[in-house]
């Protein structure tokens, strides 16, 4: 099903042959050809959602076109045609998380839905009045709001670790954040503002000499790093599917399979039951017990082609790119006069944050749009980080494998435009 | 770039730079708040009534160029309004920006606020402008309710 054959591709690329072929990887993505108020498109906002490689809309539409039925239902053809392949993705999830068994991985519509789920259903059972969640500074609003709904419900209290001017967590004040009353770590993997690729994995040793599960939100990361849930130990990991080259609406909650058998259920409904009387309902096993009602077929297989596509790449190629590019976009920003970086960790994914004397990141984006190029500008869901750096707002580049230095002379250039038309 | 050019006319970006009534207002009969949640931008608006004129106006805040803009210019035309005609500015203001409308020849008082004729063609700046003067009206109104753009604004 969601083989693709494009994906067989690069990998038949002669180990011999040097740099990453962008012009290449670049026709696998229609999009990329377009062209803005008349000029060729500069995408830059990855962080924001990644463009779709054709392997994706092919896959998503195959389903539509040959397969289409609801999942774990029919006995019919195309309803085995259509949970094999459903599945088949799940266990290719479970192979790029290196997670333990395929029940282990839970399809849900993106980060946003994973990390409800666990504040909803762990969180309820197993958070008491005053017990202590703790997350950092540098959260998306995704991994701050349903730890403070679940905190005001039951008492608790949310703690935040703090970061240093680079966008670094301290540690050693994270560490002394955990205590007898920490029950929950929920921390990012990759800043979504600043680029910081967190130190996970010391972060969740920390937490586990207190015996305190850790959730990783992971949608910057998961397209970028190779991710491995059980080097990483870690107890829960998110990600969302249109973060890393698939569909939107899709999205993965990885979680220990012990954890997650204790966990009870988020939504009720089809399919997360294996029993049901007007007395009494059986719950279904995990996965499905998480899974209420026809999932999210279409899009389930769209990122199982993204994920084929991303290891034909491989994640070596990809994050030498990505670093490439950051090396060559850093330096080439910070020279512009007035500019200021934020997010200068030395553990860093290809995120370029910045704020421009005197003038406000939306009327920045206004005039690079006019050029092209596609930047956010906002407080990119994380306000109080935004507070943390004494700034309202901030414009923000986030590149993907498929940019170009090309484009990154031409972010420069818009920049000296937006310096003459509003300076 | 003409688009651009029509967008940050010189008196719009002077009025960003340099805002007009850009204070507190600690004998202010009304004030309100105002904020757009998806880009942080936050306007309080001051307004001292005398009878029922507009005696001053004055704003503090954060924001793009366009809402910095639209507020100074606002509390200068605003001052010495009655509500009423307040009211009418909003009315005509929001049309001309949304593109429903042109300032026309019985309204001198909105000549400075034809700097703003560029927005229309950036329906996602249109909020930006409008913040303000959804913030008059609530103050106006009396309401003790934060505006934000992302309500019954537009």
């Amino acid at each position: 099903m969601a083989t693709a054959p494009e994906v067989a591709k690069p990998l038949a690329r002669p180990i011999s042959q040097p740099a990453f072929d962008v012009a290449r990887v670049r026709e696998d993505f229609p999009i990329l050809k377009e062209q803005v108020h008349g000029k060729p498109l500069v995408y830059l906002d990855n962080a924001a959602t990644t463009q779709k490689p054709r392997a994706v809309m092919e896959a998503e539409q195959r389903f539509y076109l040959t397969q289409c039925s609801n999942v774990h239902r029919g006995v019919h053809y195309l309803s085995e045609q259509a949970t094999r392949a459903y599945e088949d993705v799940r266990v290719k999830v479970q192979r790029f998380l290196n997670a333990g068994e395929a029940r282990e991985i839970i399809f849900v519509r993106g980060t946003t839905e994973a990390i409800n789920l666990v504040a909803s259903t762990y969180g309820r059972k197993n958070i008491q009045a005053g017990d202590e969640i703790l997350i950092t500074a540098m959260e998306h609003h995704s991994n701050i709001v349903p730890w403070q709904m679940l905190c005001e419900e039951k008492g608790a209290l949310l703690r935040v670790a703090l970061i240093n001017d680079r966008g670094e967590i301290l540690l050693e004040e994270f560490e002394k954040l955990l205590n007898p009353r920490t029950r929950f770590v929920s921390v990012v993997h990759v800043s979504n503002v600043l680029g910081t690729i967190n130190p996970v994995a010391q972060i969740i040793q920390m937490a586990h000499r207190w015996n305190v599960p850790v959730l990783l939100d992971g949608a910057q990361a998961a397209a970028h790093l190779k991710v491995d849930v059980r080097a990483l130990d870690c107890d829960f990991y998110t990600l969302s599917g249109h973060k890393l080259y698939g569909p939107t609406g899709i999205g993965v909650l990885y979680g220990k399979a012990a954890l997650l058998a204790a966990m009870p259920p988020y939504q009720g409904g089809g399919d997360m039951i294996s029993s049901v009387s007007f007395a009494k309902t059986t719950y279904n096993v995990i996965p499905y017990k998480f899974e209420a009602g026809t999932p999210n077929i279409a899009g389930t297989i769209g990122l199982g082609a993204a994920l084929d596509y991303l290891n034909g790449l491989g994640f070596e190629a990809v994050g030498a790119q990505e670093q490439e590019l950051l090396a060559y976009a850093t330096p080439a920003l910070s020279r512009i006069p007035g500019l200021r970086l934020l997010g200068t960790a030395k553990e860093k994914a290809a995120v370029l944050s910045f704020v421009l004397d005197g003038l406000h990141p939306h009327d920045v984006g206004t005039v690079l749009d006019q050029e092209g190029i596609a930047v956010r500008t906002g407080h990119h869901c994380a306000q109080p980080l935004m507070d943390r750096f004494g700034v309202p707002a901030t414009t923000r580049a986030s590149l993907a494998f498929y940019n170009t230095k090309e484009e990154i002379d031409a972010l420069v250039k818009g920049i000296q435009k937006v310096k003459e038309i509003l300076g | 770039m003409a688009d651009l050019r029509a967008l940050y006319q010189e008196v719009l970006l002077d009025h960003s730079k340099h805002p007009h009534n850009f204070r507190a207002m600690a004998d202010a009969s009304r004030s309100a708040q105002g904020y757009n949640p998806l880009c942080g931008d936050k306007v309080a608006l001051y307004i001292k009534l005398e009878g029922d004129r507009i005696a001053d106006v004055s704003f503090q805040g954060t924001g793009c160029a366009i809402s910095t803009a639209s507020a100074s210019i606002l509390t200068q035309v605003l001052k010495g309004k009655t509500r009423e005609e307040a009211e009418a500015l909003f009315t005509r203001f929001h049309d001309f920006v949304t593109g429903q409308g042109q300032p026309d020849g019985n309204a001198p008082e909105l000549g400075k606020l034809a700097v703003f004729s560029g927005v229309s063609e950036f329906p996602v700046r249109v909020k930006c402008a409008t913040l303000v003067w959804h913030t008059l009206r609530s103050a106006l109104s009396g309401s003790e309710d934060l505006v934000t753009t992302e309500s019954a604004v537009e």
